[in-house]
């Protein structure tokens, strides 16, 4: 039986989180009242003209600088045609021939494949098209609603090259590139939101055969989940088809997270004739080389150099390095931490073990914890000095996580500083040992395990608060 | 430049507008002589000059600073109709 590789190439869509639209100085908020965020020229009302807005370009070249695309000096805007409710001007202003960047590529780590470089073909700058809603009661079961807030708004559009071979290589891609995204701070990459989405066109072809199969191009995929199910539906879809003798038809599918398969989009039109054109309201644009150096100067630290950097300076394992950096104020935080406590595996154990854990349990974000890099380096520095116990820390940091007190401050109020005391320790064992003469017996005859039940009823009696340490030596010197 | 009957009528559609057999032929044989007239471009030497789409060269660009917009009864004052500040279209289908 023929054998078949995957292809898939990833369109991602990021609305730009500028102040204004593109085209227009209409606001951009989300989840206004309908139609109150418009204006003539995102109505598409005769006579107007759009006046592009800086700042969408500066996001767009530091997107692509972040990409290492090459920026071109001289784009052009193209008028892609067709008729929808959702877009006014009949229209979308987009890029075609020229767009303003091509030419980029990152890295991804893949499983079974190792790290593999990624192209990128192009980014492009385009306005958003408006929100319809379809009716859902039953005297409005014929009528669709359009709210024309979104149209107008800024996005950027990243078209990659045909260069993934799995689902699993297609997110990885996309949340790589999400990182970039949130590392700029030019789009808030809200999936369900819409602010961040992705089209994927998938084809298979035999394993050898150089010449790409038909592809289907898939949309409506609203999370990193949805991505991976929808291609892995479609990519056993084309297997089933063709091994039956069957062909696949290039369409456009819409994927149905409720039932987990794609089904082709019902379309109005046959065949797509966008009939691009430059568009006569706007001039090419021009980015000056003085523009894109300073935009380059003032790139941030991106997630793929933070983590190697983190590797190397604090030298943690790759897997702590991808947790950390995975946003810019867990990063900071962890920085600031280790600056405190000079410990950076440690540091990154806690972070990772009880920080994350406790955020995700109380659904809370890191801007909201009250456990600063101050008060984690008081509550390590108890532990390093013996104060507290590992176990005893871990009770105090909940406790700092809801009250936001001071380490010393709750083991003072509790009690619970860690005994490192021998003489306090020794009536203590001196009584275990007392009242457990069989098992003191047994452990003397070679049933050394019972070392561990030692360790544990020693620590019954202190609450915890015994230094396992000295505990451990102080019971072998007693047992011997 | 010939344009065909089929042509006109592919364009037409596009455009979202109808026409007769009739009106096909007749815009088919107008639409021609203004491509043939138009034509005539190309018989300049254009050799070296670098292809332009306007005059000059480079769009003006704007701060981006926000300004308030239309009040929805205004944005939607034309609106054959409208329900719950939307405009109401018959239903798309996807």
């Amino acid at each position: 039986m023929t054998k078949f590789e995957t292809v898939i190439g990833l369109e991602i869509h990021a609305q730009l989180k500028t102040n204004s639209k593109l085209f227009c100085a209409c606001p951009t908020v989300f989840g206004q009242k309908p139609n109150t965020q418009v204006c003539p020229i995102c109505l598409g009302m005769p006579g107007v003209l759009p006046v592009i807005n800086e700042k969408a370009i500066s996001y767009g070249v530091q997107m692509a600088l972040a990409i290492g695309c090459k920026i071109n000096a001289r784009s052009i805007f193209a008028r892609k045609n067709y008729f929808y409710p959702d877009l006014p001007k009949g229209y979308q202003i987009s890029q075609f021939d020229e767009p303003f960047s091509e030419h980029g590529e990152i890295n991804i780590e893949t499983k079974g494949r190792g790290k593999r470089t990624i192209g990128v073909t192009r980014v492009h700058m385009e306005d958003d098209a408006g929100k319809l809603q379809h009716g859902e009661s039953p005297e409005d079961l014929n009528s669709s609603f359009v709210d024309l807030n979104r149209t107008g708004m800024p996005l950027i559009e990243i078209v990659s090259e045909p260069d993934m071979r799995s689902a699993d290589e297609a997110v990885a891609y996309f949340k790589a590139m999400r990182d970039i995204i949130l590392y700029l701070g030019i789009c808030d990459g809200n999936m369900q939101e819409g602010s961040l989405r992705c089209d994927a066109n998938v084809s298979i072809r035999p394993v050898g055969q150089e010449k790409l199969g038909t592809k289907a191009e898939l949309k409506n995929m609203n999370s990193f989940k949805f991505i991976k199910d929808a291609i892995n539906f479609e990519v056993a879809r084309q297997t089933d088809l063709i091994e039956s003798g069957g062909a696949v038809i290039q369409e456009t599918r819409l994927f149905d997270p409720a039932s987990g398969v794609t089904r082709p989009m019902r379309t109005k039109e046959e065949a797509h004739d966008y009939r691009y054109f430059p568009e006569p309201d706007l001039l090419p644009l021009l980015i000056p080389d003085e523009m894109v150096e300073k935009l380059r100067t003032e790139l941030p630290e991106l997630p793929q150099a933070k983590r190697d950097r983190f590797i190397t300076d604090y030298k943690l394992p790759a897997y702590d390095a991808g947790v950390l950096t995975a946003s810019q104020d867990l990063a900071a935080y962890y920085e600031d931490s280790v600056k405190l406590f000079d410990d950076p595996k440690t540091v990154s154990n806690w972070i990772m073990g009880e920080l994350l854990r406790l955020l995700k349990e109380s659904s809370k974000d890191l801007s909201d914890s009250l456990v600063t890099p101050e008060k984690l380096a008081e509550l390590l520095a108890l532990i390093k000095d013996g104060k507290i116990s590992g176990k005893i820390a871990k009770e105090v940091f909940e406790e700092i996580f809801t009250s936001g007190k001071d380490a010393s401050a709750i083991v003072k109020a509790k009690g619970i500083s860690q005994i490192s005391d021998a003489g306090e320790l020794e009536a203590i064992i001196n009584k275990i040992v007392a009242d457990n003469q069989d098992s003191v017996e047994r452990y003397r005859t070679g049933k050394t395990k019972l070392m561990g039940f030692f360790v544990g009823e020693t620590m019954k009696a202190t609450k915890g608060r015994a230094n396992p340490g000295l505990v451990s030596k102080m019971l072998k010197e007693k047992l011997a | 430049m010939a344009i065909t009957k089929e042509g006109v009528q592919n364009v037409a559609d596009l455009a979202r507008l109808r026409l007769t057999g009739e009106d096909a032929e007749l815009y088919a044989g107008q639409l021609g002589r203004i491509l043939d007239y138009v034509e005539k471009l190309s018989e300049v030497d254009t050799t070296g000059i670098p292809p332009t789409t306007g005059g000059i060269e480079g769009s003006a660009l704007r701060a981006d600073i926000a300004h308030s917009s239309l009040t929805q009864e205004a944005a939607l004052a034309n609106a054959p109709d409208k329900q719950g500040g939307c405009f109401k279209v018959p239903k798309i289908i996807e």
